[in-house]
């Protein structure tokens, strides 16, 4: 068990910096996400934590002590890979203990945490199978089996579920979240699926470009995203945004209508070009309001969504609970529900007060 | 003919081009096959079967028979003239065209018949005189232990050193790899061929000729085989190997647990070449190795060839038991030296 | 066999983790490279430099140290010629006699070889029976050693061999095939050609085996006549398993020496002396050793074969990129 510091990591390949100083503190049995579009850096990151990627600057602790120099063996941490990496001549068994083994453990020690790690994760039939003879979520299971007999002070995931079919990513994702709240290590997940962030972090860090954007609990990400991109990365489906000027403390959208916004939540200034965000679900049809001309319906039966665009061109997307009768073509009035409008002024970042 | 060219095949009944390539292919298995045969068939034939002229296709021995009164068994003929015509004799001597004969049941009495008279008996049977003299009279062992030993010891260090190099060029990124990658390159363009002369006296000045080392250690690094190895570790992905110092693994342990066992259908396919290779090598023992009792199987079936006078006898059992192992070895991995020649070219 | 090695590998594990700990992972690569690169140093980089250093340089003696620098007197002796097409008016006319030989030897084998490879190839492509056992047929005298080959030939085409024999049972006069310069030639070509036959023809069956399928259905949806699907469609889809082939084949023509020198001896006379069996014999059979001389043919073998694997490399490297 150990917490994690990183203070302005930043790591370089020549010339071209993929990580330009990250600061970041995970405490101690947290579950924490790392998510970002592919190419942001979040493996890399991982990486340069695990001690497989050399650090460029900055440094890296764990439980206080500055492990920059150290190999990836010395710093006491285990990985999930993306394509599970199990030594394919090997049995489960013999992938279990191989890192074990390393490590000059006693045999009976091996055979006793191998066993112990097998039947939490319902493998203790397959220990003398080999990988290729496995399905995908029983790989799955051996690869954290083999990060879990090492007990490790940090867990690092790199993608561990994107080679999955979907059912059975949902059934993973329930499993590893039931692994941390059983052994409550510290664990550090990299995904770029934002619902898998969502529904197992104790806090996300959302990275794009070798800089981390936002990092907090899941839900203040959704309500309370610091700038553009964390607006539109978190939550599906995705934010509508609109320009609007601002005039006399209400919102003039491009598109037409005027939305007044709850007195005192932001930072407005007359005149000032900002970009106006509204989750689907905040969008109900009205008399009157912003019109959107309707390309697509999504019935789902439970629910329903309307996809189209509005007299400016900017898509919108409406999340109506229940069945709707809305056909393609034909354009409905739309009214913003402004308590949870999020508004950014021209650099992206959010306008509104702490 | 246009048929016989293309990938159409016969329908359900056999087109006269499908007859064509059949009569080919047979015609094929005579060429390619029956010299081999011939050979080996030979080889089980009496010092006096391999004389006969024109020669018969199967071994022939003639019968003999023990005869009370002589020492030795005596060859039995049967006459064809006169007056025991039909009757089987044993020849006691020969004297020029006259053949001093006597009939089994009665030793004692000698009869004179001119030899054209007579007609060996003969049956069919492997004479393993050949075989029973390569190793009674000639140095066989050794030269059988001397190629065996420079195989297998050349193999086995071909083996590791090639599957190190081909590591590091595979699975590390360091300064120079492409410099080494191109040194390497350059050895494919330069074989042994055209480096005899300064090689001998390289070889030479590590003391190394007539020595089986000599001909061991100068071929054990293969431009070949690293390329063969790397080609093949390049598609082991790259997270196992993190997986594995995940795991507390040291790189050699790396190399050796994880690496050399993922490896082991191009190591197979490198083991074969490598075999056949040393096996087979000629030119380069034949300058390194000048004294007999250093011979190859190769050198020895080299330097029993006269220029007039050949002891086909000795060299023909020589020759089967110098292919033999190369026989065996294709027999049962056949599949892998096809693919692994074809994949390397050969060399 | 792995489990043997084990201990040993284990034992090395040791001194290997400290240079590890000690250089770092990167230099590590150096120590996995090392064995290699030194036998390549010692056996092949050196000796191409000596080459030149004996090349130039004159005397019987062995060592460096010994013998005049002589310049490019060798190159001058092995290039002195009056009319390069006859072997007799030049100075060194064994060597002359041995780059026409060949010359002769590699267009003569080529063509054969290449011819009966495509064929056999192709019918081997078709749909047969026992295909695995004729394809073996034709490979496997690949494996056999080249003085193996020798004599089984040589045992079939001695005076009193097999070839005489069925000649004599047909009322012809038995021969001494090899002691005819023509014939010994002649068998010397075939007898290669048997040799190798197989290994070009797997190359070329490989190439027939990667064209796709569907381009014939394709062809046969357009009702291309059988002659034309070959002449448009197979042949160039094969041509760079061809130029593979040939340049392969001329690689290792020019190489020829084991299995010639162990069937004829180069006889008779000089009749089937090759390029490499000259060599071998001025700078190690013959007394006096005329090391410099052995060496400047070498460096003469080695341009041509240095252009003729880059032209190799280029080759099999477009192939690669398609």
């Amino acid at each position: 068990m150990a917490d994690l510091q990183l203070r302005s990591v930043t790591k370089a390949y020549g010339a071209a910096e993929v990580i330009k100083g990250i600061d970041l503190d995970v405490a101690e049995g947290e579950f924490c996400v790392f998510v970002g579009p592919s190419g942001c850096g979040k493996s890399t990151l991982l990486r340069m934590i695990s001690g497989l990627e050399p650090i460029s600057g900055g440094e890296v602790k764990i439980s206080g002590d500055v492990v920059n120099h150290l190999g990836p063996a010395e710093r006491g941490l285990a990985m999930v890979f993306q394509s599970y990496a199990l030594y394919p001549h090997m049995t489960v068994r013999q992938n279990l203990s191989f890192g074990l083994e390393n490590t000059r453990t006693p045999k009976a020690e091996i055979a006793e945490r191998v066993g112990a790690a097998a039947k939490m994760l319902q493998i203790d039939q397959l220990l003398d199978r080999r990988p290729k003879d496995l399905s995908g979520g029983q790989r799955q299971r051996v690869a954290i089996g083999r990060a879990v007999v090492r007990e490790p002070r940090i867990f690092l995931f790199d993608e561990p579920l994107s080679n999955l079919d979907a059912e059975l990513r949902v059934e993973m994702r329930g499993e590893i979240s039931r692994l941390h709240r059983r052994i409550g290590n510290t664990m550090i997940y990299v995904t770029h699926d934002q619902v898998e962030a969502m529904t197992m972090a104790d806090k996300i860090a959302v990275l794009r470009d070798g800089r981390l954007e936002q990092f907090g609990r899941p839900l203040d990400l959704y309500n309370r995203p610091e700038n553009l991109f964390v607006a539109g990365f978190i939550g599906s489906p995705k934010m509508n945004f609109f320009a609007a000027e601002v005039a006399s403390g209400a919102l003039k959208l491009a598109a037409g209508p005027t939305f007044a916004l709850p007195e005192g939540r932001f930072d407005l200034r007359e005149g000032a070009k900002v970009t106006l965000g509204i989750r689907p679900n905040a969008l109900k049809p009205a008399a009157a309001g912003l019109t959107l001309t309707v390309a697509d319906v999504e019935r789902l039966g439970g629910e329903s969504y309307l996809y189209g665009h509005s007299p400016d061109g900017s898509a919108i997307t409406v999340h109506s609970p229940g069945q709707t009768g809305v056909e393609p073509g034909t354009e409905i009035a739309l009214s913003p529900d402004m308590a949870e409008a999020h508004v950014f002024d021209a650099d992206g970042r959010s306008l509104r007060r702490h | 003919m246009a048929n016989f060219l293309t990938r159409t095949r016969g329908k359900e009944r056999l087109h006269w081009t499908d007859w064509l390539s059949y009569a080919y292919l047979l015609f094929g298995v005579v060429v390619m096959f029956g010299p081999v045969l011939w050979l080996a068939l030979s080889s089980f034939k009496t010092e006096a079967e391999l004389q006969h002229y024109p020669p018969r296709l199967l071994p022939y021995i003639q019968k003999t028979e023990k005869i009370p009164g002589y020492d030795s068994a005596l060859p039995i003929f049967k006459v064809t003239k006169g007056a025991l015509a039909g009757q089987e004799v044993a020849q006691v001597r020969r004297i020029g065209l006259v053949a001093q004969v006597v009939r089994p049941d009665e030793p004692g009495k000698l009869v004179k018949l001119p030899i054209a008279d007579r007609k060996p008996v003969e049956h069919v049977a492997l004479a393993t005189s050949n075989y029973v003299k390569l190793f009674k009279r000639f140095d066989f062992l050794r030269f059988l232990w001397n190629s065996t030993f420079i195989t297998v010891v050349a193999t086995a260090i071909t083996l590791v050193i090639n599957s190190m190099a081909a590591f590091a060029l595979s699975k590390y990124a360091f300064r120079g790899r492409g410099t080494v990658m191109a040194l390497v390159i350059g050895t494919l363009m330069i074989p042994q061929t055209v480096v005899l002369v300064p090689l001998f006296l390289v070889v030479r000045d590590l003391g190394m000729i007539n020595s089986l080392w000599g001909v061991i250690i100068p071929g054990a690094a293969t431009p070949t085989g690293v390329f063969l190895l790397r080609q093949y570790m390049l598609t082991i992905p790259d997270e196992i190997l993190d997986a594995a110092r995940m795991d507390n693994a040291s790189e050699w342990k790396i190399y050796w647990r994880i690496i050399l066992p993922l490896s082991a259908p191009a190591i197979a396919v490198l083991a074969i070449l490598s075999i056949m290779w040393r096996w087979n090598d000629f030119l380069w023992p034949l300058i390194a190795l000048t004294q007999s009792k250093f011979f190859t199987l190769q050198l020895a079936l080299n330097s029993f060839r006269g220029e007039f006078n050949t002891d086909w006898a000795s060299l023909l059992a020589m020759t089967v038991l110098t292919l033999l192992p190369i026989v065996a070895v294709f027999a049962f991995l056949q599949k892998y030296i096809a693919t692994g020649i074809a994949t390397t070219g050969g060399k | 066999m792995y489990k043997l090695i084990s201990p040993l590998m284990q034992l090395v594990d040791w001194p290997m983790r400290a240079f590890q700990s000690r250089f770092g992972q990167r230099r590590l690569a150096w120590v996995f490279l090392a064995p290699n690169l030194a036998l390549f140093g010692l056996f092949v980089f050196l000796p191409v430099i000596l080459n030149f250093a004996y090349a130039m340089t004159g005397s019987e003696h062995i060592l460096l140290r010994d013998r005049p620098f002589v310049g490019a007197q060798n190159f001058a002796q092995l290039t002195n010629c009056k009319d390069y097409l006859n072997p007799n008016s030049c100075q060194l006319d064994v060597f002359w006699r041995a780059v026409h030989n060949t010359v002769w030897f590699i267009v003569l084998q080529i063509g054969f070889m290449v011819g009966f490879s495509l064929l056999t190839a192709l019918i081997l492509n078709r749909k047969i029976r026992a295909r695995g056992f004729f394809r073996a047929v034709f490979f496997f005298p690949v494996l056999l050693s080249p003085v193996v080959v020798a004599l089984v030939w040589k045992w079939i085409l001695q005076d009193q061999g097999a070839l005489n024999g069925v000649l004599s049972s047909l009322g012809y006069q038995p021969y001494n095939w090899l002691l005819d310069p023509s014939w010994a030639f002649g068998f010397s070509v075939f007898l290669t050609v048997w040799f190798h036959m197989g290994f070009y023809t797997l190359i070329l069956l490989a190439g027939l085996q990667a064209i796709p399928r569907d381009v014939y259905e394709a062809a046969a949806m357009d009702a291309a006549s059988p002659w034309r699907v070959f002449r448009k469609i197979t042949l160039p889809l094969l041509m760079p398993t061809m130029i593979v082939v040939l340049v392969l084949a001329l690689i290792k023509g020019v190489q020829t020496f084991d299995e010639l020198y162990a069937f004829t001896g180069g006889g008779p006379g000089s009749a089937t002396t090759l390029m490499i069996q000259y060599i071998y014999e001025t700078g190690f059979a013959g007394a006096p050793r005329l090391f410099g001389l052995a060496a400047a043919a070498s460096i003469l073998l080695a341009l041509v074969l240095v252009a003729l694997t880059a032209v190799q490399l280029w080759v099999t490297r477009r192939n690669a990129n398609g």
